[in-house]
């Protein structure tokens, strides 16, 4: 635990001596600041308080009992006269010093049941987590009342109830805690050596756990002290002529028609001390871990700091297309507050049945883009849009409701993680059903029904009875199947697939690809696939986009793609795909560098960084230029025929990659 | 996972093959996760059950100093002192005792209270249906007012959507979050009663009564359960299934209720499950504010008096509905949310 939390608080403060220094980043922030004046302020009182007023706070007054408050007694006076403000403040010490001995008393016994399972071991053990279990459930002032009724009434016996009906939340907390820590390399080192199992509690379990059991020990003793105040207002706790907070206002309710402030200045009192304590323990939870922010978000509007947005050219256009996008740009608000744009600037083209591929790496713009077609992009983020054509409709001019129904019936998705993409507590066939009942005017009879068929007619066997189980019952392929099949309910002429088998096992990703491929014959239609993974784009598609920093730097026919690609980056993709003949005795070839990130896209070709072939022209966006039917955005184009040394001399790939870079 | 999964291909393997109509599978009782795990609860209940019993038998054992002396006063004589001892049957021996105590129990027979004379159960059965329908209003209340609130809030501020009423909302949450009970109820009392003479501030009678008790119950809760909600919510709105509703163009109010809202039940009702158990502790201080005729206050009063049947019989009261309220929950629990409940236990 320790470990982790210093690397967190290492990250956060990015120095050699981090607990200090975030320490004194924490006192910068508001809940520092607060959780620091509110804690000395309360000391201050708990130890002046009864020197300076203790004597005033007895004294006796009967010309004066019962007073409302008046400017002479603020809180009024109580039934011998005394003065109720001044009580109050005196009880500080008393009500601060009964709670912090309950959770001192509790953290004890907390610490030494919770050590029990380790020095029992496992069998033993076992049950005495489940005897944990089964006390944490009970409300503590339930087991503090039980526990009273044995320890009797009165100051110490309600610390003693308090303190022992908290040890069962401190108990587990500790052997939760140590139970992470037993498991790890030096406590098995330890065990290795012959150290004792109290040895190894004392010196290598407790010390690892200290950090986060002070922090809920600090959390803790605020709500130990809301919890005295009940017990003494109940009238189980403290008793006259001892008085604290709780006492108070037990006493100050009787008289609450006469004097309100009787009963409200010793509740006032227990909030606000609470809330101290319960400001330090959230600080000492920030100190121990949790992220310390200074600075907010701030956001801007996305249209203030316009880029130049890339290019809107004639990206390999064909007749009768399925989709039309053009300079589509997705802009998200930065963490400074400048819009970042993922995606800038993408233009392209889907003809029907036709299937396009987009490949890139990650954060190159792929999946933001797809969304993005598929109007499934969130505030803050912002999609923006030259032209976007759709299945003979313009998406940008459809109202919302007809965009809606054309989008839901028309267009499928398939993506990347099955295991997450299905609604856990749903059953299969009720979510395939759905969308053919909301938009596809089908009865639930007829959806259910059509549900079983598609389910069917992707391979899921047994679809009568797959369609009743949960998403945890299928495996990941036949989850991506149900996918396909959600996808097919209506009438899809467009299947985006973003990443589909890149979350499943090899075998399984050849039945997905070819069921994608069998759909999009049967249905006649078009898909968009998109993966990091060229093999596979390339043995499933007609055309490939290749994506980089959120444009679209080649597009390229696969035939070509394979003979050799005209931009550098695609060239550098295809070397780095590892064949049979790859030499294995050279490590697998990369392309050096990153991407950057979309912060930082700046302005030119944005692969220029990482290219061997960059000029100073390279400085400039490059305009997409046409070759045989094919566009690449680049300055330098190769020549296809010289292509990637693998084309000409296979086996060479890693070697030359390693050697450009 | 790997199990199930591999168990759930080769019965659909076999299916495949057999060709017709699907035969429910046969129940083993020793395979079934279901009968498992009610097995397993119920016998952790029952095993709770006589944890409890046990320690109500030996509270007054465990009491330091003379438990009867301290029940009848210094001023009892030596005689009535000897015959409650012996009416308690503190002469015997202490397995013998237990053993009387079982048998008693067993019998609905929890004796007869030290300081009034009348029997036990005859006060837990007029009291103890005001003080669960307390709580249970108050739980009502609570769940039918956090959920939705919950939901609406995670809704309107997802995506850092409107930050300032997220800001109102968490602080106003916050602060009513740690109030306590005890404080809120006598707050009320302040504001509706003392001040305003809206409610009536002590007793049952009427609906009007039922007012304060139950907001001095259930505010707090409210506020820390539509929290909890929000942020199961949150955090479920970024899941990819909900990327996948939303590709399914359902109206927003079917997107949040029938794929987010199913999502966050497991966290809401383990919650939900301490809440209650939470409440029943609640009533004890509530119901003193309020002079409700529960059994809060006759707790306090067996307590201060060294009543120790009614002690002994309170104890077994408030412990057995925290124990079975929490069986109640982990069986809920396993309905909402099969997949982990079932295999976690």
């Amino acid at each position: 635990m320790t470990t982790e939390m210093t690397v967190v608080a290492a990250q956060v403060s990015n120095n050699s001596v981090p607990r200090n220094v975030s320490l004194r980043r924490l006192l910068r922030t508001p809940l520092g600041i607060a959780a620091l004046v509110a804690d000395i302020a309360l000391l201050l009182l708990a130890i002046l308080a009864p020197i300076i007023w203790g004597r005033s706070a007895d004294a006796y007054d009967t010309a004066g009992i019962n007073l409302p408050a008046s400017s002479a007694h603020t809180f009024g006076t109580d039934g011998l006269g005394r003065d109720l403000l001044l009580r109050v403040l005196v009880a500080t010490r008393f009500s601060l010093e009964l709670a912090l001995g309950a959770t001192l008393i509790g953290v004890f016994f907390g610490l030494l049941l919770g050590s029990l399972p380790i020095v029992t071991g496992a069998r033993v053990g076992r049950f005495i987590v489940a005897a944990f279990n089964v006390l944490v459930a009970f409300p503590g002032l339930i087991l503090a009342i039980f526990f009273s009724s044995i320890f009797g009434i009165g100051a110490t016996g309600a610390m003693l109830a308090l303190g022992v009906a908290s040890a069962p939340v401190f108990a587990r907390l500790t052997h939760t805690l140590s139970a992470g820590v037993a498991g790890r390399d030096f406590v098995s080192a330890a065990r290795m050596v012959g150290a004792g199992r109290m040895r190894i509690i004392v010196r290598h379990i407790l010390p690892n756990i200290g950090d986060t059991l002070i922090v809920n020990v600090a959390m803790g003793a605020g709500g130990m002290l809301l919890a005295f105040a009940g017990l003494s207002f109940l009238g189980l706790g403290v008793q006259p002529p001892s008085f604290d907070w709780g006492r108070m206002l037990q006493d100050g309710l009787q008289q609450i028609y006469i004097n309100p402030m009787a009963a409200l200045g010793p509740g006032l009192a227990i909030v606000l001390a609470g809330l101290a304590l319960n400001l330090t323990g959230e600080a000492a939870a920030q100190l121990a871990g949790r992220r310390v922010s200074t600075g907010r978000r701030r956001w801007l509007p996305s249209g203030l700091a316009k880029t130049e947005t890339g290019t809107n050219g004639p990206w390999a256009s064909t007749d009768r297309p399925v989709l039309v996008v053009e300079n589509l740009t997705v802009r998200f608000p930065g963490p400074d507050g400048h819009p970042i744009m993922p995606v800038r600037g993408v233009s392209f083209e889907i003809a029907a049945g036709e299937c396009v591929g987009i490949v890139g790496e990650s954060g190159s713009g792929k999946s933001l883009s797809a969304l993005a077609i598929a109007q499934l992009i969130q505030a803050p983020g912002d999609v923006e849009a030259g032209r976007l054509l759709f299945d003979g409709e313009d998406l940008l001019r459809l109202s919302r409701g007809r965009l809606r129904r054309h989008l839901a019936t028309s267009m499928a998705m398939v993506f990347q993680d099955p295991m997450s993409s299905l609604n856990p507590v749903r059953r299969i066939g009720s979510q395939l059903a759905e969308v053919a009942v909301e938009h596809g005017g089908l009865s639930r009879r007829a959806a259910a029904a059509r549900a079983v068929d598609r389910l069917g007619q992707v391979g899921v066997p047994a679809p009568r009875r797959r369609a009743r189980q949960y998403p945890y019952e299928f495996s990941g392929g036949m989850r991506q199947r149900a996918m396909i099949a959600m996808g097919l309910m209506l009438s899809p002429t467009l299947l985006i697939a973003d990443e589909p088998t890149t979350a499943l096992d090899v075998t399984v990703q050849k039945q997905v690809l070819e069921l994608i491929a069998k759909v999009r014959a049967e249905q006649n239609m078009a898909v968009l696939l998109i993966s990091h993974d060229l093999a596979v784009v390339s043995a499933m598609c007609d055309r490939i986009l290749v994506m980089y920093a959120g444009q679209i730097v080649e597009s390229i026919s696969v035939a070509t793609l394979l003979a050799g690609p005209r931009h550098p980056y695609t060239r550098a993709l295809l070397a780095a795909v590892p064949d049979l003949q790859t030499d294995r005795c050279v490590p697998l070839a990369t392309i050096p560098g990153r991407p950057p990130p979309p912060a930082d896209f700046g302005t030119g070709c944005a692969f220029a960084p990482r290219c061997s072939y960059a000029t100073d022209r390279c400085s400039r966006t490059p305009e997409p230029l046409s070759i045989d039917g094919d566009t690449v955005a680049c300055w330098h184009p190769r020549q296809g025929a010289k292509g990637p040394p693998r084309a000409v001399e296979p086996g060479a790939v890693s070697s030359t990659i390693a050697r450009t870079s | 996972m790997s199990r199930r999964g591999t168990a759930s291909e080769g019965s659909t393997a076999i299916v495949a093959v057999k060709v017709g109509p699907v035969r429910p599978r046969r129940v083993n009782l020793r395979v079934n996760p279901w009968i498992r795990f009610a097995v397993r609860r119920s016998a952790r209940l029952v095993v709770s059950l006589w944890v409890l019993v046990t320690f109500a038998a030996f509270i007054i054992h465990l009491v330091p100093g003379d438990p009867v002396r301290k029940a009848l006063g210094i001023n009892a004589s030596a005689d009535v002192v000897a015959s409650t001892r012996h009416d308690l049957g503190l002469d015997q021996s202490v397995p013998a005792q237990y053993w009387d105590y079982l048998g008693h129990l067993i019998h609905g027979d929890l004796g007869r209270s030290l300081s009034s004379g009348l029997p036990v159960d005859e006060t837990i059965s007029e009291l103890l249906p005001n003080t669960i329908l307390l709580a249970l209003i108050a739980f009502g209340v609570t769940i039918l007012v956090a959920v939705p609130l919950g939901l609406i809030m995670a809704v309107l501020t997802q995506n850092g959507r409107r930050r300032p009423l997220e800001l109102a909302y968490t602080t106003v949450s916050i602060v009513l979050g740690s109030i306590p009970e005890f404080l809120l109820g006598v707050a009320l009392v302040y504001l509706l009663g003392v001040r305003t003479h809206l409610l009536p501030v002590a007793g049952q009678q009427g609906v009007a009564s039922y007012v304060m008790p139950v907001l001095a119950l259930s505010l707090g809760a409210i506020v820390g359960i539509s929290r909890i909600v929000r942020v199961e919510i949150l955090s479920v709105l970024e899941r990819d299934y909900m990327r996948t509703a939303r590709l399914k163009r359902l109206p927003g109010w079917k997107l949040y209720v029938r794929h987010a809202l199913p999502n966050a039940l497991t966290a809401t009702a383990t919650i939900a499950g301490l809440l209650l158990g939470g409440l029943i502790a609640g009533t004890v201080l509530v119901e003193t504010i309020f002079a409700w005729p529960g059994l809060g206050q006759v707790f306090v009063t067996a307590i201060t008096s060294y009543d120790f049947t009614m002690v002994q019989a309170l104890v077994l009261v408030y412990g057995g509905l925290v124990l079975v309220i929490n069986f109640l929950v982990d069986l809920l629990l396993a309905v909402v949310d099969p997949q982990t409940t079932i295999r976690e236990s």
